[in-house]
């Protein structure tokens, strides 16, 4: 007779191996990797720089740089580059992130040296059209007058602008700031940001020696370094915490709810255990936020915590939207989960849990090559090298009741939390 | 292309199994054959409420997330108009824990009123999250029932109102249990680093003893041809005006349903798209604009949707759309054209193939649809489209008669008229 209430007997995980890049030596200044795998007949190509800023930090001039960059070289106008890329069924992806700004080329095998001379005019030739300008300020006031009638948008701005102050983290566009945005200061942002020595190259996927050699040749061979001195502006920080910033918005039948401040980074030792405590409290569907708030109480469709590590700061935050009618019930029950985590030691078995979890989730996200050139990134970007995601994965072994307490003491206080309502309070 | 080998148990159970041994992970999906269009219409948001409380403890097992998570392993599912859709991921040496969870609320459920109540409490919210504390959240719920008149697709998959969701009883849980999630109905797929001759011994072990249940007999109303055109205003608060124009096309199964996916592509996929060429670049007149195909298993429909530009009436942006509509059925496709939507539907079947989970729901719905080999055959299909066909599919339907227009007008402008 088959024993359908016990659990079939498990494994532990094992075979998390991290793939490690082939590192090619560019003398411009470049750093370039390559992850090879030939499974798939595809290759991603990203060009990555990081962020520059003036003293006074203006992210929204970066966001549109990384937009208005496929718009026209010297060679070709907007359209050319878009019919260019559609037809070789490629995707070329301009991405703009707090730190960097990306350009990535997605491309099935065959294609993929085709586009290369395209994306070398667009890293150093681009024309940034004023007319393509105007059409990025016009269509993106039309998108912000939409998101600024989200709750959950209102509520991220508040937050970001009050933990971080007036810096690249913490600044979110007004629809007037559309219209300080010129075609000089791109321009200025353009040369100074799309260097060389400024670029990460990561190469991954099925690549073949012709692909590299191309590449080494466009992009090494004829794209010699600028030689300007790497300048780097370090954001001052200006952090409002502890405060509850309630916006009413008479129609919702929804609050918005955003907490969070500041905390440490990848690089603190700490890091990974402080994602651990953070996935049992907030960070998956079986975690206590969700068990209590949306599982038990049925007060809203999702919560969830997170931990997010910037180049120069990192943060904690707590979000959900609710019903209005329990929004203030829902602020006590995260107040009462946060309370208990840092007051009381957690059962073995939800830390064995976590444990696994954690484990399975690092192994499930290794799916592809590319995933793994995702995570050798963001290692990369934090001054640190794959023997990283080892001690990340060390620490949440030997994870234990004392240590989730002692950590949430530590790191997780309400009353210090920004709190941020957009709804009804 | 994505390999698979195929078995069916005594009880009706259709299983699918495709071997990747690139990955160290396994995904076991269940697709059931019941969606939206099987609710009756005084009882609509049933099928997505029940896949919540799938989720709310089995016949033997309390619990079913907890026992997945300590494994590692993953698990979500989605509810459409003609599907739910199950499935996990975790760790392949676990992969037992999976057949374990999911046979078991195949078999039966625990049926817990408190599971009930909770659940009705958390999709109200997601109704509300998602279609009601959105601008523009509510436009399905307008527009469904303007194209459809008939058929249950006249309905969104999260239901007509709260009211619906609210009065959900626990014998309206059971029966639907009952008539809708057996063997019979279901189609499992497991792909990844697993082994085909194992799979099949823990699919007998875990599911041959499930009996195989009612045979339900789908019996939907179908849509009648539309013959005039409709057309809606609504006026609500948002901050820009917003179009949006159906028409009905040929079926996920019929002949012409890849020409007419084509077009959408030709239309409004990528920077280089007619549309976004035309009326957004070119003459400024939309800020965003966008059309596609639903894709659903009976009558079909193509769906345009766009933001005007400030100071461009609905009137003008409908207008400079029928333009480019009428284009196709009059001017040349340019081969460059046809190459360039072909070339992108071949690149992105390819990049589908990265996920194993990707791989598995979509063997799982080709094999809904008739056959899941009809995966690998869809890039081909695809290619085979002509121009002519093309021409032939615009001029069937974008006619007056077959559309369905939906001004959607931000409050302010109310007066300005």
């Amino acid at each position: 007779m088959l024993n359908r209430v016990e659990a079939p007997s498990f494994n532990a995980i094992s075979g998390i191996k991290l793939i490690e890049p082939k590192e090619h030596r560019f003398s411009n200044g470049i750093k370039a990797f390559e992850f090879f795998a030939d499974n798939q007949d595809l290759v991603r190509i990203e060009w990555i720089f990081k962020n520059k800023y003036e003293q006074e930090e203006n992210p929204m001039l970066n966001t549109c740089l990384s937009s208005l960059i496929k718009e026209g070289t010297k060679s070709f106008t907007s359209a050319e580059i878009a019919d260019k890329v559609d037809f070789y069924g490629a995707y070329l992806m301009p991405e703009y992130s707090y730190d960097h700004t990306s350009l990535t080329l997605y491309t099935l095998t065959k294609h993929s040296a085709t586009l290369l001379p395209l994306i070398k005019e667009i890293l150093t030739e681009a024309t940034l059209p004023q007319k393509e300008l105007d059409t990025y300020i016009r269509n993106n006031k039309q998108k912000l007058q939409v998101s600024l009638q989200k709750n959950d948008y209102i509520a991220r701005r508040y937050f970001y602008n009050h933990i971080f102050g007036k810096n690249r983290y913490g600044r979110t566009p007004d629809l007037g700031d559309y219209d300080l945005l010129t075609r000089d200061a791109l321009a200025n942002l353009y040369a100074k940001q799309f260097q060389p020595e400024n670029c990460t190259l990561i190469i991954s996927g099925n690549v073949s020696e012709s692909l590299l050699q191309d590449i080494y040749q466009l992009f090494n061979e004829e794209w010699p370094a600028s030689g300007q001195p790497a300048l780097e502006v370090i954001p001052t920080f200006d952090s409002h915490i502890g405060k509850l910033i309630v916006e009413e918005k008479a129609d919702s039948v929804q609050s918005a709810i955003r907490l969070g401040y500041p905390t440490i980074n990848r690089t603190h030792a700490d890091y990974p255990a402080l994602q651990f405590v953070n996935t049992l409290l907030g960070g998956y569907f079986g975690s206590r936020l969700m068990k209590n708030i949306r599982e038990e109480k049925g007060y809203t469709y999702g919560i969830g915590s997170a931990v997010a590590s910037l180049l120069y700061n990192g943060f904690f935050t707590i979000a959900t939207e609710v019903g209005t009618e329990v929004t203030a019930a829902t602020l006590t029950e995260i107040e009462k989960e946060i309370t208990t985590l840092r007051n009381e030691l957690a059962d073995v078995e939800e830390i064995e849990l976590v444990k696994n979890y954690m484990a399975g989730s690092m192994l499930g996200s290794l799916e592809s090559i590319f995933s793994h050139a995702d995570k050798f990134k963001s290692a990369l970007f934090s001054g640190m090298d794959l023997t990283y995601y080892e001690r990340y994965l060390q620490q949440v072994k030997v994870m234990t009741p004392e240590k989730v307490q002692a950590i949430a003491k530590q790191y997780i206080d309400y009353d210090k939390l920004l709190k941020v309502v957009v709804g009804k309070l | 292309m994505v390999n698979y080998k195929k078995f069916t148990l005594d009880n009706g159970l259709r299983v699918l199994v495709h071997e990747d041994p690139t990955t160290a992970m396994a995904c076991l999906n269940i697709l059931y054959d019941v969606g939206a269009r099987d609710e009756s219409e005084d009882k609509t948001g049933f099928a997505h409420l029940f896949e919540h409380l799938m989720f709310g403890g089995s016949v033997n097992i309390p619990n079913y997330d907890a026992p997945l998570q300590r494994v590692g392993g993953e698990n979500n599912a989605f509810t459409s108009n003609d599907i739910t859709n199950y499935y996990i991921t975790l760790p392949a040496a676990n992969l037992e824990t999976a057949f374990w969870l999911e046979s078991d609320r195949m078999l039966s459920l625990a049926f817990s009123e408190q599971s009930l109540e909770v659940q009705r409490n958390v999709v109200c919210e997601e109704f509300k999250q998602r279609y009601l504390n959105q601008p523009y959240g509510d436009v399905w719920l307008k527009l469904r029932p303007l194209a459809y008149k008939t058929h249950p697709y006249r309905w969104a998959t999260i239901g007509k109102e709260l009211k619906h969701i609210e009065e959900a009883g626990m014998e309206d849980v059971k029966a639907f249990f009952y008539k809708h999630y057996n063997p019979q109905s279901a189609i499992m797929v497991v792909a990844g680093a697993v082994n085909f001759e194992e799979v099949k011994s823990l699919t007998e072990k875990w599911f041959a003893d499930i009996p195989a249940g009612e045979t339900y007999v789908r019996n939907i109303p179908q849509e009648p041809v539309q013959t005039e055109a409709r057309k809606e205003i609504v006026y609500a608060d948002v901050p820009l005006d917003n179009i949006f124009m159906t028409f009905h096309g040929p079926d996920r199964l019929a002949d012409g349903y890849h020409a007419v996916d084509l077009i959408s592509d030709i239309l409004s996929r990528g920077q280089s798209s007619r549309l976004y060429r035309s009326l957004v670049k070119e003459k400024q007149l939309f800020s965003e604009i966008n059309a596609y195909v639903m894709g659903s298993i009976d009558t079909n429909l193509f769906v345009l949707e766009g933001k005007p530009s400030e100071g461009i009436s609905l009137e003008e942006g409908e207008a400079a759309i029928w333009e480019e509509l009428e284009r196709l059925k009059t001017d040349e496709i340019t081969e460059n054209e046809l190459i360039k939507v072909k070339n992108k539907i071949e690149s992105t079947m390819v990049f589908a193939e990265l996920s194993i989970l990707d791989k598995a729901m979509n063997l799982a719905y080709y094999e809904l649809l008739g056959d899941a080999n009809q995966l690998n055959l869809e890039t081909q299909k695809y290619l085979a489209v002509t121009d002519a066909e093309i021409k032939k599919q615009a001029k069937t339907i974008f006619t007056k008669e077959n559309s369905s227009t939906l001004y959607y007008y931000a409050k302010e402008t109310e007066h300005a008229e």
